[in-house]
């Protein structure tokens, strides 16, 4: 038995110690906005907060995030009451696919909160997490206008 | 309409309120969660299949085509918002279920794919805007007791010639009774108030807050998730196998063996993926045995250097080549799709139907191959359609249909089968790879008067859709070399079959993505050849007015061709094409220690009449950030007949560092709409290639270019 606390929430799993935060999220606790993209932590669709930092929730056994403030896209902010990159992200219409968006959402959530005002190389740098449908020039203008507060 | 399917309790309903409300998945208006807060009231008015029109003041549209992240979702309801005169804010949308009323003309069936979506379904759906419009000025007129064609619409209302005002929610029981018209007048396209404008995606919400429900998300009643264990080499088969312990692993509830390989059901996708990890198989060869990169391109090689099938002959191509001679040969590389969304689909497999929940783009297909699997009809095959995560051609395939219809069927109860990224990296229907031979002639001026290609390469068509491989011609193949827009006299070209069993699909701009490549930096080498300028080379090629010609000039012109760079910069110009669509793209490069890096990719670009200005500039750096991708450094090679590259750690795609600046501009076209999903990717490779060359003069003729730099 596993005891998660998943946006604010405590759930006692029956999974093994190992199996990757992710799968518990979405297959046991039942939230799938986060997604399953690659399985080793190199596209970023996993992303998740943990005490507040980005993690690749798809390498990251359950047994580890014990004890910690698990955030999914689902617990960033209430519906009706989005965090300022999602509404930076309405306002550029940024997602396509939207598939990696969670992960993207989150990645940068995580920047500005470490990071209120960051540079293009510092975007560059902290937002690794791959997006096929290259919504790469729109996630950078949307992050700075979050981070400007004009979104 | 209803639709028989039980979603309230096999689906999450994604409702977001407000205006502008956009759904997750398709639902049935009139059923039990209609009733719900924040979803729609059943329709009082459908005057065709696409259009209804509710008490609510909102009209939802019947969208028959996959939403893959080009927009479809919100450019085809822009369409009937423009036609009908209702505001985007009254409008959302739904996925169609596949059924007969709402196929593709085109397709004969559901189906989404080269670009066809816009040129095909936007008549249609102005069509449907500008019917339900004249059915509900007929019902005003009547109860007015004027002539209907001197009333007028705007904004939901229609507006008589006294001043007369009624709006369209007061109007739809009226309007219902009004017979549908035969005949309905479009409106010019200077009175367009939507069409040619930017407007929000209906779908961003969803996709910004966790709710959108993609392939990978459903979850029915009674289902276990399950993930096939496929051989390395692709088309090897199980010899045999041994269960005992991927059965101990805990949450592990079956071992199946099914055509692609063997099952592992489980009570979660990690048991399932750990069961096959535990699996002992021994695989027999197949089709494939000993086939490697380089035993596929030496055939390749050597058949470029014999004539093929002949695609496309036209002036004299017989009489041998006189004045300057240029010959060159290309190759491009096999590509693996790789969308975001790893392939996947729920299937409940009952003896009188099956259910589908499936990210497809290929709907009818997928019924057809569900209906054979399972011995049922066609009709008995419903098919939900989720949102896709990516598509670029890979979704049109229906082998993951296929595993899950076979794995619930022997299973006996729902499965959501789901592949990992190694499982799609490897088993995917691979861009292929081609060899490509180039001669020209040309006069001692610099005018080319003869182009001939011979190309290789494995055939889409003769896979995927053989009842159009005829006489050993793939009518597609030739894209890119056969749609030539230059002026020149004499060209050939000719095509040989590669017989390799490693399967090739539609990806991104199907082979025009690498015939481009070899034409493009062809009449590169011909400018250079003649001491011209290659943009100037290639409007003498070009018509006057013509839009290859026009997009040329534009970018030419937006990128100050010509015009002094940074030190250490360097442009390079390509076009491109696909169907009515044209590109012309100029690429600014420098090799900081012999690294590309590529600054500023500038497009000019001709869909005609725009639909959704900012879809366009999403999907016009979309497919160019795709194809960046693929010039640059992604490959997949292969030993002993399986892919070599596995995941995205060694099938290495573009990241945001590596992203440059774009600029789009858009040719204010009031011609027939065509599709803007593919246009992009062809040109990219061609045009880096030619900024290599004009800055280091090393010409590159291989993909991806960063082998090419490193040698």
């Amino acid at each position: 038995m596993v005891k998660l606390t998943v946006n604010g929430t405590d759930h006692v799993l029956d999974v093994p110690d190992e199996m990757p935060l992710l799968w518990a999220i979405r297959d046991v606790v039942g939230l799938t906005g986060t997604k399953f993209g690659c399985g080793i932590a190199a596209c970023g669709a996993c992303t998740v907060h943990l005490d507040g930092a980005a993690v690749r929730s798809c390498v990251l056994p359950v047994k580890n995030a014990v004890g910690k403030k698990i955030t999914t896209i689902e617990g960033l902010a209430p519906i009706d009451k989005p965090h300022p990159v999602q509404v930076a992200w309405v306002a550029q219409n940024v997602p396509q696919c939207g598939y990696c968006q969670s992960g993207q959402i989150m990645a940068a959530a995580a920047l500005l909160a470490h990071k209120p005002h960051p540079t293009d190389a510092d975007i560059d740098v902290t937002m690794t997490n791959i997006c096929r449908c290259g919504c790469y020039p729109r996630i950078k203008s949307a992050i700075k206008s979050a981070a400007a507060g004009v979104a | 309409m209803t639709v028989a399917l039980d979603r309230k309790d096999f689906l999450r309903i994604v409702a977001i309120g407000g205006v502008g409300l956009s759904l997750g998945l398709e639902f049935a208006p009139g059923s039990a969660e209609a009733a719900a807060p924040g979803m729609p009231a059943a329709p009082a008015f459908v005057p065709v299949a696409w259009v209804e029109m509710g008490t609510d003041g909102l009209t939802t549209i019947v969208v028959n085509q996959t939403e893959l992240g080009q927009g479809i979702t919100t450019a085809l309801p822009m369409c009937v918002a423009e036609e009908l005169d209702i505001p985007m804010s009254s409008v959302r949308f739904r996925i169609s279920p596949a059924e007969p009323k709402y196929y593709n003309a085109v397709w004969h069936g559901i189906q989404t794919g080269g670009s066809r979506s816009t040129p095909s379904m936007s008549p249609v759906m102005r069509k449907a805007g500008a019917t339900a419009r004249l059915m509900l000025v007929t019902a005003a007129a009547t109860q007015w007791n004027v002539d209907p064609a001197a009333c007028t619409t705007s904004n939901a209302m229609v507006l008589g010639p006294s001043g007369q005002k009624a709006k369209y929610v007061d109007l739809l029981t009226a309007a219902a009774a009004v017979p549908v018209p035969a005949t309905v007048t479009l409106k010019t396209p200077e009175k367009f108030k939507i069409l040619g404008t930017r407007q929000g995606r209906l779908d961003v919400k969803p996709k910004t807050n966790g709710t959108a429900v993609y392939g990978l998300d459903v979850k029915v009643p009674g289902m276990k998730y399950a993930s096939i264990e496929k051989p390395l080499q692709i088309g090897g088969k199980v010899a045999s196998f041994d269960a005992s312990a991927a059965l101990k692993y805990p949450g592990v509830r079956q071992v199946i063996q099914v055509p692609a390989g063997i099952a592992v059901i489980a009570d979660n996708t990690w048991a399932a993926f750990q069961g096959r990890k535990l699996l002992k198989v021994t695989w027999a060869p197949g089709p494939n045995a000993g086939v490697s990169t380089d035993s596929i391109y030496s055939e390749a090689r050597t058949l470029s250097k014999t004539p093929g099938v002949v695609l496309k002959t036209t002036g004299d191509v017989a009489t041998p080549l006189t004045g300057k001679v240029v010959t060159a040969s290309y190759e491009t590389q096999y590509l693996a799709h790789a969308p975001m969304e790893p392939m996947n689909t729920t299937a409940d497999v009952r003896a009188d139907g099956v259910t589908l929940w499936t990210p497809t783009q290929a709907q009818t297909d997928s019924q057809k191959v569900a209906a054979k699997i399972a011995g049922v009809p066609l009709e008995a095959v419903k098919v939900v359609t989720t949102f896709c995560g990516g598509g670029f051609g890979r979704r049109g395939e229906t082998d993951f249909v296929e595993d899950a219809v076979y794995t619930s069927k022997a299973a006996g109860i729902p499965i959501k089968l789901v592949w990992t990224r190694e499982d799609d990296i490897r088993n995917d229907p691979y861009r292929g790879g081609t060899v490509s031979s180039m001669i020209a002639a040309m006069t001692p001026e610099g005018k080319v008067t003869t182009l001939k290609h011979t190309m290789v390469c494995s055939s889409i068509v003769a896979r995927a859709i053989p009842f159009l491989f005829k006489n050993g011609i793939d009518p597609l193949a030739g894209n890119g070399m056969t749609n030539t827009p230059y002026l020149i006299p004499n060209q050939l070209v000719d095509w040989h079959r590669l017989n390799v069993a490693i399967p090739v699909g539609f990806w991104r701009a199907p082979y025009a993505n690498s015939n481009t490549f070899a034409t493009e930096s062809f009449i590169d080498e011909l400018a250079h050849a003649a001491g011209k300028d290659p943009v100037a080379f290639r409007l003498a090629m070009l018509e006057a007015g013509s839009p290859p010609r026009v997009v040329l000039e534009r970018v030419a012109k937006l990128a100050k061709w010509g015009a002094p760079l940074p030190a250490g910069h360097a442009h390079g110009v390509a076009m491109g094409q696909w169907d009515d669509a044209w590109i012309a793209m100029v690429a600014e490069i420098s090799l900081p220690n012999n690294k590309l890096k590529i600054h500023k990719l500038t497009a000019s670009v001709d869909v005609g009449q725009p639909l959704n200005i900012d879809g366009l500039e999403q999907q016009v750096p979309s497919a160019m950030i795709y194809a960046l991708s693929a010039a640059i450094g992604g490959k997949i090679t292969f030993a002993d007949g399986g892919a070599v590259q596995k995941n995205f750690n060694d099938f290495t795609v573009l990241h945001m560092a590596d992203s440059p600046e774009f600029v789009i501009d858009i040719v204010r076209s009031t011609e027939k709409s065509t599709g803007a999903g593919e246009v992009g990717t062809p040109c990219v490779a061609p045009a880096l290639a030619n900024a290599i060359f004009a800055l280091k003069g090393q010409r590159i003729r291989a993909l991806p270019l960063n082998d090419g730099l490193l040698t």
